[in-house]
């Protein structure tokens, strides 16, 4: 999912997420039973060991990104090139990089900055393709027309070409502070992305559309944002959830795609992408510095994935 | 891939380039120049062998006047001989196609060329040759990028006119009132006539650099087609062209020249980056690179992977870094001395460049005549507690920075000087890259940085004069720092001045210690360059102007 | 059929105009100086910089810009790089090697992940279906540089198993396999887990059912019902990655400094090429959406229960 092709990634989950709403009427029709779909998808989560293991990663991930003291008290930045490149020993457990700081405490460290981008990416790529989506699928006609065409211009453009024309093009000339970046690194992850979302909202709202229960409170006189909102919305959530955890961890992978080409986060911020770049030069005389921040990079959206995979088998039927 | 490409490979012009090799005790020449392997292009070798060079794909159409870049300047050279050329060891310059170059004022020179020579095409060399394609260089509506080359010949204000109010402004550059300099006359077929605006001595120092070579009438007719197929007076001939990829050249055995190769067919092979490159020598899907990437150099691996057949060498530049002085932050000299004294250069360079630079104990390169040792004295060696001292004394607070552009692979020792200085004085230090190598000029020229940005000399020619005129005499062309001194401005002018060279020296060597009472720039350390080839050669070395030496290299006979 | 193909094919107009707006307005506002670097260590001349300006428009407004350069591409001129080498020549060099690249990886990531698709699809849940679970899902999680660079390390500089680099153009197809891999590990796992999904879903579908009822032999259920249907989205899936994998070879290129297209915009973007790079990636939106119309034609033949009209 890290590959930068996402649109490889999108025709997958988009088709997963059909199925998933073929799915979806399958429930609707299952009447009486006594615990709601999400329920039921809770229940059933609890269980799968694929979740438990996934969700145990992501909360130690997350707390590494809120409270890295907790893990660690060397300071990530102090750097002494007498030890430059030592391999992992009992003062350092991951060694030290090229510029002689300690690997274990800036692996802890640079798990906020991807963490932060990857789901910043996430909301926005959901609520930009979601809201869009939702509109075209619910009104149809020359509005789905237009927008699918200017999902289909962003789709088409291949992922790590255009993130580096965007960067590029954005970057102000002269010193950017680090928010900057990383602000901009976000907009284009999410620009790129939005199509992916939106379509999977698009079909699921074309598919709750049709549903009975719509056609009954349009005959009712419901406007036209209640039933988006409470009709179709609850109803075509699941499939982009699914996508955005999946999303998540690919955003996760993309951060250091990006910072390994040079153009993403970069130092002072500490980031898994930005130690992979840095360790680039050295990888043939010290593997230690490229092992330990891929190792949790992959970790990380591994879990990422894993997480969606069980929230897609939770809450399809037909996986059961 | 992540460097571009542009920066890889023009790690230096080629206008800058004289270099001295022979003063390389310290390199491991191992297998290297006519040394150990002594064949000697002896019995083993191939005459009519095939080698590949590492090669960046020319940012200009391959117009001697026009190319600059080392990429181009490559394959222009071995296409082109011109009046003089540089010796691919001591970088001295010496009479290539032409007979004699004359002058009794260094104002008027009377260049007389060799008979019998010819361009590729089987035209003759002539003298009109030079001047013409020295006109069109010159004559600013052509574009030329090396058109300056020539401001000093006289007329060339009339060719080469300057847009009034920049490239940006709305407004054109005057058309020129002719296209031939006042200065150059061509007197019969082998002999023309040089007349400068003002006398000038190192005039002929410059005759080897491209945009004096002379081009073909062919060219004149349709220059479209010359760039479709060059064609030089050299000891290679164009053969074909493959954009992105390669380009291939072969031996020209009409060649007059007395630098004949002794292989025949050359191709240069471009490559996306340094990087690949050294993966294809080590796979021995390349001869020969010029400049061997971090990733080589990173613990020393170049010497394992290319083991008997890889050089070092060092030249005549050094790496500095200049305080912006036009800045507040930087005035006092205390600061700037504490700030030198906590860099530890020797770990430097020992962990980043793997050994291979040599920590500088003064601003002038060693390699240079008139260099004397230790003019940076105990300022220039680690030393944090001294550092701290000076730091106490200056009473400086707050945090420096340190900048330079992203786009030149300068971030890691950039990032090494920052940690060393933060640990030894306890001051917060950052590095704050800027994109590209244009925006940081742009901001150096424009005296708008605020952090210790990245400088850097390479000589022009080799004195210790060149080291320090341009660069620390108020108001010099490279002088970024905006630095005075009017006690140096004095001394540098009373050396200009001087009788002999020796004189001079002492002069400028007084000079010199001068900058170790303001130290406006820290030295750091001195240029090497590493090079490899691949098993199939013998006697690969690299040249003054950090290119395969084509003279000398030898390709194994299967 | 023929109305729909029509209509999808005008569709394409739009997008292709767009995309190629998109791309030269970003190009075209790439900070920073478009001659560095042109003329070595040291700033062009004025008089370099004037007349480039004039040859290549720079002066123009971008929509004249966009204009001029679109007429020329209609009429099949791709324009010429600030090097002043032909973009069609460019191109017509490196595709082949993009397509060669993607060609590979498409083989490999089809091969194997169909192999151990059906394998686990039809043999169902056990330690084998776990072990591909496992292993797709780390490749999925492996970014593809990282992957990249270990097998370019190990296999390559340490072990000489396969060449470091691919720099001869055209590319050698047996030089292309270990940055195939690399290129397609990832849509491999995809084949691989939407060809298990699939094939255990129509397992249980009536159609099968019903052929297992009349009584057809296995082989021919297996074949023909469960196979041919359970093909649909993974040809789907296969169709589109053509595309993706040539635009998404830019850092497998990069590695292996295989001389594709990928380098090509890469180089373009850091010379403010606008032509190279829109030329290119109009040609790579086109490969895109017109494989996506292929696959959706496809999915007739497959599935008799599509028909466009």
């Amino acid at each position: 999912m890290t590959d930068p092709s996402t649109a490889a990634t999108g025709a997958a989950v988009t088709s997963t997420a059909g199925e998933f709403v073929t799915g979806a009427e399958h429930i609707e029709t299952k009447a009486g039973k006594p615990r709601s779909l999400a329920s039921d998808a809770w229940y059933d989560l609890r269980r799968r060991p694929l979740f438990i293991v996934s969700a145990a990663l992501i909360l130690l991930v997350l707390l590494m990104a809120a409270w890295p003291s907790l893990f660690t008290s060397v300071d990530p930045t102090y750097a002494d090139l007498g030890r430059s490149r030592d391999a992992p020993s009992a003062e350092a457990w991951f060694g030290y990089d090229n510029q002689g700081a300690d690997i274990f405490a800036r692996v802890i460290y640079g798990a906020r900055a991807s963490i932060i981008v990857g789901v910043v990416s996430t909301i926005l790529t959901v609520l930009i393709g979601g809201a869009l989506g939702l509109l075209a699928g619910f009104y149809g006609g020359w509005i789905d027309g237009l927008m699918s065409r200017i999902a289909d211009v962003f789709f088409g453009l291949p992922f790590v070409l255009g993130a580096i024309i965007i960067l590029s093009s954005f970057r102000a000339a002269g010193s950017t502070s680090a928010t900057e970046i990383m602000f901009l690194v976000i907009l284009s992850i999410s620009v790129l992305s939005w199509p992916v979302c939106m379509r999977i909202m698009r079909s699921a709202a074309i598919t709750a559309k049709q549903q009975d229960y719509v056609k009954a409170a349009r005959a009712l006189g419901a406007s036209s944002t209640r039933i988006i909102l409470r009709h179709m919305l609850p109803n075509a959530l699941a499939p982009v959830m699914v996508y955005a955890t999946i999303a998540l961890g690919a955003f996760i992978g993309i951060e250091a795609t990006l910072s390994f080409l040079g153009i993403g986060l970069r130092a002072p911020v500490v980031s898994w992408g930005v130690m992979i770049a840095d360790s680039r030069d050295v990888i043939r005389v010290a593997p230690h510095t490229l092992l330990f921040p891929a190792a949790f990079l992959t970790a990380t959206v591994l879990a990422f994935v894993m997480l969606g995979d069980a929230v897609r088998e939770a809450l399809d039927p037909k996986m059961r | 891939m992540r460097k571009p490409r542009w920066i890889a490979a023009s790690a230096m012009s080629l206008a800058l380039a004289l270099t001295l090799t022979a003063c390389g005790g310290d390199s491991e020449n191992s297998g290297g120049g006519n040394g150990s392997t002594g064949s000697g292009g002896g019995s083993t070798a191939d005459p009519d062998g095939a080698l590949s060079a590492f090669g960046t794909e020319p940012e200009n159409p391959l117009v001697p006047g026009n190319t600059n870049e080392t990429g181009g300047s490559k394959v222009v050279r071995a296409l082109f001989t011109g009046l003089t050329t540089y010796d691919p060891v001591t970088g001295e310059s010496k009479n290539a196609m032409a007979q004699e170059i004359k002058t009794t004022d260094s104002k008027v020179y009377t260049i007389k060329i060799q008979a019998g020579w010819k361009f590729h095409d089987g035209t003759d060399v002539k003298a009109k040759n030079f001047v013409d394609a020295w006109n069109y260089t010159a004559y600013s509506p052509n574009g030329q990028q090396n058109g300056s080359f020539f401001e000093q010949v006289q007329g060339y204000k009339d060719v080469h006119t300057e847009d009034p109010d920049g490239t940006a402004g709305p407004q054109k550059a005057p058309q020129p009132t002719t296209d031939k300099m006042s200065g150059l006359k061509v007197v019969d077929d082998t002999t023309f006539e040089v007349t400068l605006a003002s006398p000038f001595a190192v005039f002929p120092l410059k005759l080897g650099y491209n945009p004096f070579f002379p081009l073909p009438d062919s060219f004149f007719s349709d220059p479209k087609a010359f760039e479709a197929k060059p064609i030089g007076n050299g000891p290679f001939k164009f053969v074909s062209r493959k954009p992105n990829t390669e380009i291939k050249l072969t031996r020209n055995d009409d060649y007059k020249g007395a630098d004949k190769a002794k292989f025949k067919d050359l191709t240069f092979k471009i490559y996306e980056s340094n990087e690949a490159a050294y993966a294809s020598v080590v796979s021995g899907d390349l001869d020969f690179l010029d400049t061997v990437p971090p990733t080589g150099i990173a613990g020393g691996k170049y010497k394992q992977d290319l083991e008997g057949r890889n050089g070092s060498t060092p030249y005549m530049g050094n790496q500095t870094v200049t305080f912006p002085l036009y800045d507040p932050t930087y005035q006092n000299p205390d600061l700037r001395k504490a700030i030198s004294l906590a860099i530890d250069r020797k770990s430097i360079v020992d962990k980043i460049f793997d050994g291979t630079r040599i920590p500088a104990d003064g601003w002038v390169n060693p390699a240079v005549p008139g260099y004397a040792k230790d003019q940076c004295g105990e300022l220039c060696v680690y030393n944090p507690e001294k550092a701290k001292e000076y730091l106490a004394k200056s009473g400086f607070k707050g945090a420096i920075k340190f900048s330079t552009n992203a786009d030149g692979g300068h971030k890691d020792w950039m990032t090494a000087t920052c940690n060393s200085i933060k640990n030894a004085l306890g001051i917060e230090c950052t590095y704050e890259p800027i994109p590209t190598f244009a925006e940081t000029r742009q901001q150096i020229n424009g005296r708008k940085m605020t952090a210790i940005f990245r400088s850097g000399w390479i000589a022009d020619y080799p004195s210790i004069e060149n080291f320090l005129n341009q660069i620390y005499r108020t108001g010099a062309s490279s002088n970024d720092g905006e630095y005075t001194n009017p006690k140096l401005d004095e001394l540098l002018t009373k050396a200009d001045a001087a009788p002999s060279v020796d004189e001079a020296n002492k002069l400028y060597q007084e000079a010199e210690r001068l900058l170790r009472d303001d130290m406006p720039v820290i030295p750091l350390w001195n240029q090497t360059a590493q090079y490899g080839w691949s098993e199939r050669l013998d006697n690969a070395r690299l040249s003054s102007l950090r290119e395969l030496d084509l003279t000398t290299v030898t390709v194994k006979k299967k | 059929m023929g109305r729909y193909v029509l209509r999808r094919l005008l569709q394409l107009v739009p997008v292709f105009i767009g995309t190629t707006f998109l791309i030269y307005w970003l190009v075209w506002s790439l900070p920073g100086d478009r001659f560095a670097g042109k003329c070595g260590e040291r700033p062009c001349e004025p008089a370099y910089i004037a007349k480039m300006t004039e040859k290549f428009n720079l002066d123009d407004p971008l929509i004249v810009q966009y204009g001029k350069y679109m007429l020329n591409l209609l009429q099949g001129d791709f324009g010429i790089t600030s090097k002043e080498v032909s973009v069609g020549e460019l191109i017509a060099n490196a595709y082949p090697n993009t397509l060669r690249l993607a060609v590979v990886a498409l083989l490999i990531e089809a091969v194997i992940g169909l192999a151990a698709g059906i394998l686990t699809g039809l043999r169902g849940r056990g330690f084998l279906d776990n072990l591909v679970l496992v292993s797709t899902l780390f490749l999925i999680s492996l970014p593809v540089f990282v992957t990249g660079f270990v097998l370019q390390i190990v296999l390559g500089f340490e072990l000489h198993w396969i060449k470091t680099t691919v720099s001869a153009s055209p590319a050698p197809w047996g030089h292309l396999i270990a940055p195939g891999f690399v290129l397609g590990s990832l849509s491999m796992a995809y084949v691989t887990r939407l060809t298990r999904t699939s094939i255990a879903e129509n397992k249980r579908a009536d159609f099968v059912r019903t052929a297992v009822a009349k009584g057809l032999p296995q082989r021919r259920v297996v074949g023909v019902h469960l196979l041919r249907n359970s093909a649909i989205p993974v040809v789907t899936f296969l169709g589109t990655d053509l595309g993706a994998l040539m635009g998404g070879a830019i850092v497998t290129e990069g590695i292996f400094d295989i001389k594709g297209i990928g380098n090509l915009v890469y180089d373009g973007i850091l010379g403010k090429d606008g032509a190279a790079v829109t030329g290119v990636v109009t040609l790579l939106v086109i490969v895109y959406l017109i494989s996506n119309l292929l696959v959706d034609l496809l999915y007739a033949v497959l599935d008799p229960r599509i028909r466009y009209d």
